[in-house]
This record gives structure tokens, sequence and C-alpha cells, in this order.
């Protein structure tokens, strides 16, 4: 009885209807024109609502010609490669609205007098100025965070993969996955407290502290992974020879991993180079030139654009400056993630896959 | 309800490279064929062309004619997921899915084909594990995840699995390769009384096995490395193991190479 | 990843055994080189431990000055006003706007992010898939004070639309009432996060969405499953695990953020209702807009907030690095 009800539940064919290979690419136009002219006949002028609508009918298309024409389980497979697809398109529109923004409107003011000029007495609704001060001011906290930050993060790992045993290895893994998760402004409010004890006033040197906390766990973590990627025979080779650990690590397991750990110790300087909330509270800006990370406020880029955009009061000219120090901190980051992978693609082992 | 296997110049390739070249067979329906030769030859991959799973890995290409009665597997139209309902497969490793009981193992494929009244799904459940030679030692824990019988019991729930569903076909490949002799034996038992009812084709890399399960050998083997896999010959099983018309047959029969 | 899973997977002698195990060898070092060395990586070790350590007893040192100087109730009182003396605050507001502007990014980002894991790993064809995952760590690498520029004066005008829809259709709910404000309010901070937490989603699911065996989706595969089938059965299930810690890795990210949501929120000190109207705060957007103006106690009284706020990504954070320890394991022990 149940071989029989089985077999009427099923097609006895193995050819089932199938839609053409071109039928999504039909069933995306025709939604998008669709979705065209309802925007246009309800007067809607946001093209992100065209796109949301155009996204809908995709997907109800989809399982409306689907489900008609090849039946129930076809329709919900292709649903959801529609909406996996939609997903997809979703993700990519805001970078590329964000990264065309920025070169749009950050390339108007971005020209050789801008990267070398400081706002000075520039009103902020004025145009003119520039973000000398705030180059400067982000390289040497970015640099000291990392003169810092790297070689800890670094010994760190190496204790952990090399040495660590036994509860304080644990412990220290343990808190360096908790810090990975602190948020910056936290890391920021830190060295804060340090001050207010001190009664310091704000100074580039004190961002490089905070910098340099949300530097480490990064550090620790990338390279660990690329400490563990060492074989352990070119390890025990070396032990064998009578070469003493510390020489062994130093002459062999780094420079065999030198490689991904630069990258690593490069991702995260990208990382911190972008962070602002930090160097609001403890560096807090400054329009002139401070050469002296360790006395007196500094500007930041990050900073400077957050104040270009937040004390401006909506002026075109403050806003033009944020997009090209928003376009200078974006090249800049970007350019290190990309020599960052490259470093790891060239001098990645040849072990494994 | 078993169907026959037409094969015709059948080759497949994993993107550029060429496994499996100008393969040509016939399977019965209701009898076991077994596929044996030294690794690398192509016998897994050719199993795999049999209900379209080779095309799954990426790259995986077929060219040739598998007819099904006479229905061409890769003709026009056809979809490839109703073919694999129509021909079950069992693999190397038993892989029963971690996070489901073994009821819902059984009734995976069936779940899949639609609407069953309870009564009826644990109808055909009871019936698959009963067919599988593993009712009786799981019918008081049917709700218990699959991954905790052992090895011989999962690879028998992969079948009961496969045979919930029907299919006209069962590829097995390499089944018992993972398991101890005594689940292997039980799994051999088991496939002398599926062949009543399913065409099975096995992979195997035991010979006293394919002389023991199948009706039919078939011997494949590869000129060299890097060549493509093609098949030798194809015969009654008692001929293969004692008057193969093929010297290389012979030969790795008797354990000269392979 | 791999590799360092299976290197910890395949000598178990010891419970955690690590690579350098054999090597080791000699427990005391005694040459000066080794010693110096030991020592200089074991006190980077603990310097990590100080840190953390510092930073609990530091905040809690000047957030309980400012708590015990306050004279509403720190956890109820709907009000920051740090310069009247005795200071009145209380974190009622921010902690509401935090959990809704988070709770807001999880919703739009979970589904998002594992659909894009899943289009990474099982759908986008082949020479798509590379480019894709590069671009969601084109999209990680963003700084947020990018983000929260490109929010501010982008994201925000094109919400208008969308604010008018919710409010016509769905504004009798009441969460999706509008009154006409500027959309500088919960729903556009929220839709922010959610971009900016969809590459660590993404990455940590697809990673777990790589790791599912081949052998179970083929199992499905053989049973003729479609492919959306393959995935409900084999590698949802598998991944669950997965994808619930990334999840909570991009919560905490969302609950700490500061610059994108203090650059898009127009904040008020009270609780809305609507996600439509403008107003409310987070913890961390309070303390970067209240930070210039704030005195001695208003400084103490932030750092009273971030104490919370760093408790409460603690929790977070060690939840989802509790759910991934607890998943190797029950994948090491299966393998």
């Amino acid at each position: 009885m149940s071989t029989a009800s089985l077999a009427d539940k099923r097609a006895g064919s193995l050819r089932g209807a199938s839609l053409p290979k071109w039928s999504p690419w039909a069933i995306a136009a025709g939604s998008l024109v669709v979705a065209v002219g309802i925007g246009l006949a309800a007067g809607l002028d946001s093209k992100v609502q065209w796109g949301l609508i155009a996204a809908i009918l995709f997907v109800l298309g989809t399982f409306g010609v689907a489900a008609r024409v090849e039946g129930r389980r076809q329709a919900k497979d292709r649903v959801a490669t529609s909406l996996v697809w939609v997903a997809f398109l979703l993700a990519v529109v805001p970078l590329v609205s964000l990264i065309w923004v920025t070169v749009a409107r950050g390339v108007k003011v971005l020209d050789v007098y801008f990267l070398t000029h400081s706002m000075g007495v520039v009103a902020d609704s004025e145009p003119g100025g520039g973000i000398y001060a705030a180059i400067i001011g982000s390289l040497e906290q970015v640099g000291l965070a990392t003169l810092i930050g790297a070689p800890v993060g670094i010994l760190t790992a190496i204790y952990l993969v090399e040495y660590g045993r036994g509860r304080l290895a644990k412990a220290v893994t343990f808190f360096v996955d908790v810090m990975t998760g602190i948020p910056s402004i936290v890391a920021g409010l830190f060295i804060l407290s340090l001050m207010l004890i001190f009664k310091m006033q704000p100074f580039g040197f004190a961002g490089s502290l905070a910098l340099a906390i949300l530097m480490m766990p990064v550090v620790v973590r990338s390279t660990e992974e690329m400490l563990k990627l060492v074989p352990n025979e070119l390890r025990e080779a070396s032990l064998a020879l009578g070469v003493p650990k510390w020489r062994t690590i130093l002459k062999v397991v780094l420079p065999t991993s030198i490689g991904g750990i630069t990258t690593g110790v490069m991702l995260a300087v990208a990382r911190i180079a972008g962070e602002t909330a930090p160097v609001l509270l403890l560096v807090f800006g400054n329009p002139f030139i401070n050469n002296n990370p360790f006395e007196g406020a500094q500007a930041s880029l990050p900073l400077y654009i957050y104040q270009q955009y937040s004390q401006s009061a909506g002026a075109n000219a403050a806003y033009d400056r944020a997009w090209a120090a928003s376009l200078t901190l974006i090249a800049f980051v970007m350019i290190l993630n990309m020599v960052a992978r490259g470093i790891a693609r060239w001098k990645a082992p040849k072990t494994g896959r | 309800m078993a169907k026959r296997i037409d094969v015709s110049g059948l080759t497949a390739y994993y993107g550029s490279h060429k496994a499996i070249e100008d393969i040509s067979m016939t399977v019965e329906p209701r009898s076991v064929t077994a596929f044996i030769g030294p690794s690398g030859c192509g016998k897994s991959t050719f199993l795999r062309t049999l209900n379209r799973m080779h095309e799954v890995t990426s790259g995986g290409r077929v060219e040739g004619k598998v007819l099904l009665d006479d229905e061409d597997l890769y003709g026009a139209g056809i979809d490839p997921v109703s073919v694999r309902r129509e021909v079950g497969m069992v693999f190397q490793r038993p892989n029963p899915f971690p996070t489901m009981s073994i009821f819902d193992n059984v009734a995976a494929g069936l779940r899949l084909n639609g609407s069953y009244r309870k009564s009826e799904l644990s109808d055909i459940v009871e019936k698959s594990l009963k067919g599988a030679n593993l009712w009786n030692e799981v019918k008081d824990r049917l709700n218990k995840p699959g991954s905790g019988l052992s090895g011989g019991q999962q690879q028998r729930l992969c079948i009961a699995r496969a045979i919930a569903v029907e299919p006209k076909v069962l590829l097995m490949d390499e089944p018992c390769s993972a398991l101890d002799p005594i689940s292997t034996l039980a799994i051999e038992d088991l496939i002398g009384e599926l062949k009543e009812r399913f065409t099975i084709v096995i992979v195997t890399h035991n010979m006293q096995q394919a002389a023991r399960v199948s009706d039919r050998t078939a011997f494949f083997n590869l000129a060299a490395v890097g060549q493509p896999g093609r098949l030798i010959e194809i015969d009654d099983t008692e001929r293969i193991f004692s008057n193969p018309s093929v010297q290389a047959t012979e030969d790795y029969i008797s354990g000269r190479f392979g | 990843m791999d590799i360092s899973t299976q290197t910890t997977d395949a000598p178990p002698p010891s419970p955690e055994p690590t690579l350098s195990g054999q090597a080791r060898g000699a427990r005391g070092a005694t040459r000066p080189g080794d010693r110096v060395f030991l020592g200089l990586s074991r006190g980077s070790g603990i310097l990590l431990l100080v840190i953390m350590a510092a930073i609990a007893v530091f905040l809690t040192y000047r957030a309980s000055l400012a708590i015990s100087r306050d004279h509403g109730n720190f956890l109820t009182t709907f009000e920051w006003n740090t310069n009247l003396n005795p200071p009145v605050f209380g974190i009622a507001v921010l902690a509401f706007g935090t959990i809704v502007s988070s709770v807001v990014a999880m919703a739009i980002a979970v589904p998002i992010s594992v659909a894009i894991a899943l289009f990474i790993t099982h759908y986008a064809p082949r020479r798509l898939a590379g480019p894709v995952a590069y671009v969601i760590d084109l999209l990680a690498a963003v700084p947020s004070i990018v983000y929260g520029l490109w929010g501010a004066l982008v994201l925000v005008p094109h919400m208008t639309g969308l604010y008018g829809w919710l409010d016509r259709y769905l504004g009798w709910t009441g969460v999706f009432d509008w009154e006409g404000g500027a959309p500088r309010s919960m729903l556009t901070v929220g839709i922010l996060l959610a971009i900016m937490i969809l590459p660590i989603i993404t990455n940590v699911s697809r990673e777990v969405f790589r790791q599912v065996p081949q052998m179970h989706e083929e199992a499905a595969l053989a049973l003729g499953a479609t492919r959306w089938e393959v995935i409900r059965m084999a590698v949802l299930p598998f991944g669950r695990s997965g994808v619930i810690s990334a999840s909570m890795l991009g919560l905490g990210r969302a609950l700490g953020e500061t610059m994108a949501v203090a650059t898009v929120l127009s904040p008020t000190f009270d609780i809305q209702a609507s996600l439509l109207n403008p107003g409310g705060g987070t913890f961390a957007q309070n303390i970067a807009s209240k930070f210039s103006e704030a005195t001695q106690d208003g400084r103490d009284a932030l750092i009273a907030s971030g104490l919370v706020l760093f408790v409460i990504t603690l929790l977070v954070n060690g939840a989802a690095r509790a759910i991934i320890a607890r998943r190797k394991e029950y994948s090491g022990a299966n393998a």
C-alpha cells in the first residue's frame, strides 16, 4: 500500500519541465522594468525604493514562474537562489555607493595644497585649508602605537605557540579573544581614566597607547596562525643540531613566517589608522601643526573627518574637506591592505594546499 | 521496479583532465554488477556518472549516453535531481546526517518528495530499516541521533535511507571499505537480498567481495598514470575469476599487479 | 585555519597539545639567551593580562567616583545632566538605544550575511566567489568614520522615501510611526550598523559553511535533493552554532560602534517608541557626543557608562567564543 502511494506521489519521468537558462535574467530584467514603471507612476524619487521593488518583484516573479512550470520544490530552490543573489547585490550597493561618493566628492578639493597645508585659522565654513597636520598626527600616533603594539603582540604569540602551556597560556589565549572585542571607545576611556588621575591634558601619545591596546590582540591572533603553520620538523631539525631554542625561534621559525606576520601587522595598522573614538577622547584635535606627539593636542585624519562633519553646521566647504580626507584615509587603508595581501601571497608558505 | 542501464561511449572529465574514456556496458536489472580495478582507474568516477553525481565536483563533465531503460540521463530536459531520485547511492564512508535522528535520516528522502501522513511515513521507515536488516537493532531508539550507531550500523542506515525512496538502481561506492569484517559480512548478505528488488552496482577494492556478491564483474584499468581509465572487460563473475579473456584481468586478479 | 586544527588534532597525547610539544623538551631554560627570550615573550603575555585587569580596575574606580556623586539613579534615571551640582544621570536611555540599534542591525545583517556566505560557498560561479569574498573584505577595511560620513550625508537623505512608506503602511504599529523629522533615527542607525557588521558575520559563517563535510552534502544530493534542500538538510544544521557565534561577534561590534552612530543619530535623552522618529542614544555615541563639553564629573559619568558597555561586550563576546570553543571540541571528536 505504501508503495502504491509512493508511486502516486512522484512523476514517473526523469524529464522535469524546466525553465531555460536565460530565464533568471529575463525575470530580473522584467522586474526591473516593472519596478521603474511603478516608481515613476507612484512618483517615488528614491532609486533605493526602485531597487527594493525590483528585488521583491524578482523574488516573487521567480517563485511564480518556477512554481507554475517546474513545480513547488524547484520553485523553492529557485527562490533561494534568487534571494542569495539579491543579498549579494544588497551588500555590493552600499560599498559601490560609498566608494563612488567618496571618490567623486573627495577629488574636488584633494590636491597638493590640501595635503601640504593645515586648517590654521581657516573658518569651518570657508574653503581652503588642508590635512597636513592631521596626516602628521595620524602617522605619529599610528607609528608609535605600532612600535608598542606589534612587538608585544608578536612576542605574546611566540609565547603562546612556542612556550605556552598551562594556566597562564590559557588565560592569555582567553583574554586575547576578549580583548579583540573591546570597543575602541572603551580603550579610549581606559587611557582617559589614567589621564584624569594624573591630571594630564590631551596629547598624541595618549592616543597611541589606546590604539596599541586595540592593535595587540589582532597581531597576536594573526601571528599565532602564522607560527602554527611553520612545520614542526623545521624546529626539530634545528634543535637536533644543538641550536638553542631562542636562536631556533629567531633564525628558523620567524624567518619562515615573516611574510605572514608582516601581513598581519599591516592589516592591524590599517585597522587602527581608521579609529576615531579613542583619538577623539585623548588627542582632541588641533587645527595647527603639532609635531610633538608627547605634548599638546594633535590632529588626526579620522578625527579631522569627524570634526569637519560635526562642527561645520552643514557648510559645503567643510563637507568637501571631510570627503577629501576620507578619500585620503581610504586610499591609505586600502593600499596597506593590498600590499599586505600581496606580501601574504608572495611569501605564503609552500606547504599544504 | 528495477531498471536496466545501457552505457555507450561514455567519457568523463575533471576540468581538462580526462578521467575515463569511451566506456560502454550494459547492467542487467535485478543483478549485482561489481566494478574492480586498481586505484585511480576511474571506477568510482564512472559510478558517479550513473546518477549524475560526477558533475557535482567542480569541473566535472560527461560525454556519451547513459540509458536508464530507454531514457538518456544526459538527454536534453533531464533533471539531474529526478535522476538521483531514481538512482540511489551509498558512499564509501557512512554519512548519516549528524543532526538528524535515525528516523529522520531514513525519512529524509521521503520528506523531500512531498507530504506523507505520519503513519504512512513510519510504515515506510520501518519497511526500509527492515530491508536494510537494521530494524531489530534500532527499533527502540529511532529518535536517537544516527551518529551514535556503529560504523556498520551507520552504513546500513545509509542503505535504508537510500532504499526508502524506492530507487530503480542502487549504486554503492566501496560501501564496506571503512567497516570491520563482521559488518562487511552483514552488508554483503544485505546486498544479496536487495538484488531481488533493485539493480545494484558496487565498486569494490576487495576481489573476494566482488566474487562473493556479484553476478557480473567489470574490470577497469588505465594504461599509465595520467591516462584515462578504460573498461577492459565485463563478463559473468564466475568467468572473470576463473577464465578471463584478457591477460591484464588475469594478472590483476591473480595479484601480479595493482 | 584548517591547517591549525589539523595539527592540533593529529597527536592527542595531552589535553591541549601544542605544536611545540616535543620541541619544548628541556623545561628549565638554562642558557641566558633562552631565559631572556622566554622572559620577554612571557612578559608580553602577562602585560596583556595586566592591561585587561587595568582596564577593569581603572574604569571601575572612575565609575565608582561618578556613581557615588550621582544624585539620580544610575540605572533608571532618564537624564544626563552632569553639569549640575550634584550631577544627575542614568543609563536607561542609553541601554535602550544601544539594544534597539543593535537588534535592528542584527535583524538586517544576519540573514543577509548568511545568504552572502552561502553565495560564496555554494552558489556563486567559481570565478565570482573569489572577488565577492574580496569585496566583503574591502567592506571590512573601510574605517568606521567613513561609514559615518557616508551614512550621514548619503544614506540619511535616501531614507526619507522608505520612511514615508513604512509610516504609511506600518505606521499603525507604532514602531514605524514617523512624524516627518530628518531620518536620523534608530532605523537608519541600525541599517548603517548592519552594513558595518556584515563582513564579520559573513566571513565567520563562510568558514563554517566551507567546513561542512562533502559527504553530508553528497548524501543529500544522492537522495535527489535540490541545491536548496542540500543546504537545508546538510549545510545549515551543521553550521548553526557557527552562525550563532558569528552573529554574536557582529553584535559585539554593533554594541560598541561609536562614530557611525554619532554622525547619523540626532540624539535626545529620552526613549522613542518608534524606530523612525529621531531620538534616543547609545552608550558609545553618548560618550563621543558629550565628551567635549564634559567637566571632570561629566567625564567620570561617561566612564561609568563606558564600563557598562565594556561589561556587556565582554559577555557577548565571551558567549560567542564559548560557542566556538565547544564547536571545535565537537567537530574534533567527530573527525
